[in-house]
């Protein structure tokens, strides 16, 4: 009977004891130019409270940063007549691009298994593949194999116990973002936890987005894709005509 | 110096896009082959995405195929008239290639079946003219003595006879037209400009002389690659014209360095460097085939082929 009303004096003081993040960003907008190279976002935030610190349990940070998600069809090789090839193939039909998860302790510490179920924030959980078809029984190495391969290229990030948190008050990290950025809207979303439980969210969004020239190419061969075929035909006509012209030029002196 | 393509959405070195492209030009000016067959996989190897590679390769081969047949054009050594009979057959087999490309997509396995394709043609292409080149070679050693009237066999006793002077040629237009149509559907399926198959047809199907055959084959090549392009640029959207350019930058001067660099030696040799090179790139693509991948999963674009 104690226990019960404690936990239920606890559930009315949450409101009270409620922790609020207030979020910074080095740089809400990603210019990827010609020569775009990877960029480095740095994150920062306070903790907004009207109450004193609590001690235990103590508070933790997540930081998830995601790219524009789209369905893939990943496919398995397989040895027949000798040769290897493709045999079966599952569709996932959500799969970010980019992913990265920040952590100011091991995940498993700082947010509990639940809690990523309802928020999907580990990368398996950010995976969706609806189901495979029949005749695939380990459907399950299918979406393995996309974060193993994406892992392996850097998009996808497990950063655990990068994000410091001073006098659980204020925290920042820093993602870096790989050279090979798709366009679009990055979901960014912080969450504070205590004992593994999820008590604040906040969510914004980076930009990344093509500029200069870079954007220029990008809208004509969608917008005039015929005109944009032949500028590249005539380049190509033209830079061979002119090597052409200046190897006979040098070949007369 | 990194550089980052707006439509293959990759960052990559331009430096080591000038020298792929220099390279495979001075090949491509050597032995009149466009060099399709060689940057693609080039191409994949450093990331660019599949249908990107294809699709920017086509125009970057216009380039040097252009830059090449000019140098070919002020020595006289390119065939117009059988390059257009080539060529009106190669767009007819385009165009069939093309449907026989998407039915084997509705029947799945079309990425087996294009590198099959390269192993067996590129395979047995190769290890003809090597054999054949090695075999001239030793001729020209024992006998300097003047070369052997041409045999006469049953091409020459089709109808529609027709006079190719440059190739010193006087044959029925039948089997160029041929030879134009099975080059055309397989450089639809194959996605290449076809010259490492219509170099080798030239010289032993139609019997022209190795020196006609490399402008003759540039020459049809542009018009076969430069429809390419469109048809990419406006149905998949693939070209990159940023990485385009890096390449033919590259492509047009290793053009005409082979072009001159092609002159400087002897037609048996010509020959059997371009064998071995073929045969070269058929063991690595059969060899992928063979030994169990280190990847075996691999990501691709939903709802594709």
């Amino acid at each position: 009977m104690k226990r019960l009303l404690l936990s239920l004096l606890l559930m009315i003081a949450t409101p009270v004891l409620a922790e609020e993040v207030v979020l910074g960003l080095s740089q809400d907008q990603v210019a990827i130019t010609a020569d775009f190279d990877g960029s480095e976002i740095l994150l920062f935030g306070a903790v907004k409270r009207e109450s004193p610190i609590l001690q235990d349990p103590p508070l933790e940070v997540v930081i998830a940063v995601s790219g524009p998600s789209g369905p893939l069809t990943v496919r398995r090789k397989e040895r027949k007549f000798g040769i290897w090839i493709n045999t079966d193939a599952v569709e996932i039909d959500h799969a970010p691009s980019f992913y990265a998860v920040a952590t100011s302790a091991p995940f498993n510490e700082a947010m509990s298994n639940v809690e990523d179920q309802r928020h999907s924030v580990s990368i398996p959980r950010a995976i969706r593949s609806v189901g495979a078809p029949v005749g695939i029984e380990d459907a399950q190495s299918f979406s393995e194999a996309v974060i193993r391969i994406r892992t392996s290229e850097g998009a996808y990030q497990v950063l655990e116990n990068s994000v410091s948190v001073d006098e659980q008050t204020l925290f920042r990290t820093s993602i870096k973002m790989p050279a090979n950025l798709t366009e679009g809207d990055y979901p960014t979303r912080i969450f504070l936890t205590r004992g593994g439980k999820v008590i604040s969210n906040y969510e914004t969004v980076i930009n990344v987005n093509k500029v200069g020239l870079e954007r220029w190419l990008f809208d004509m061969s969608r917008n005039q894709p015929l005109m944009y075929g032949l500028m590249s035909l005539a380049i190509a006509i033209a830079a061979g005509w002119l090597a052409s012209a200046a190897f006979q030029v040098l070949q007369r002196r | 110096m990194q550089i980052y393509l707006p439509i293959a959405e990759v960052s990559v070195n331009a430096f080591l896009l000038l020298g792929l492209g220099g390279m495979v030009g001075i090949l491509s000016g050597m032995f009149g082959v466009g060099g399709g067959f060689l940057m693609t996989p080039l191409l994949f190897f450093i990331g660019i995405p599949p249908a990107v590679a294809v699709a920017t390769e086509a125009n970057q081969i216009v380039a040097s195929s252009f830059s090449g047949v000019l140098a070919h054009f002020r020595r006289k050594t390119v065939d117009l008239r059988m390059g257009t009979v080539l060529l009106s057959g190669g767009l007819v087999g385009a165009a069939l290639g093309v449907v026989v490309f998407n039915y084997l997509k509705s029947q799945g396995q079309v990425d087996l079946l294009v590198r099959l394709c390269y192993v067996v043609f590129l395979g047995v292409i190769g290890s003809l003219m090597f054999v054949e080149s090695l075999n001239a070679i030793r001729k020209s050693r024992k006998n300097a003595g003047p070369p052997k009237r041409k045999k006469h066999n049953w091409i020459h006793g089709l109808p529609l006879k027709m006079r190719f002077r440059v190739s010193g040629l006087y044959i029925s237009v039948i089997p160029p037209l041929m030879v134009g149509v099975l080059v055309g559907i397989l450089s639809a399926i194959m996605g290449v400009g076809g010259g490492f198959i219509m170099v080798p047809a030239m010289i032993y199907l139609l019997g022209m002389p190795t020196k006609v055959v490399v402008g003759t084959s540039l020459f049809q090549i542009i018009f076969v690659t430069g429809f390419t392009t469109l048809l990419h640029a406006t149905t998949n959207y693939t070209v990159d014209i940023a990485l385009a350019v890096l390449l033919l930058v590259g492509g047009v001067i290793g053009a005409q360095i082979g072009t001159r660099l092609g002159t400087y030696l002897k037609a048996e040799q010509l020959r059997i460097l371009l064998a071995l090179l073929v045969i070269l790139v058929c063991a690595k693509l059969a060899l992928d085939l063979l030994l169990e991948p280190s990847e075996l999963f691999s990501i691709g674009a939903a709802g594709g082929h």
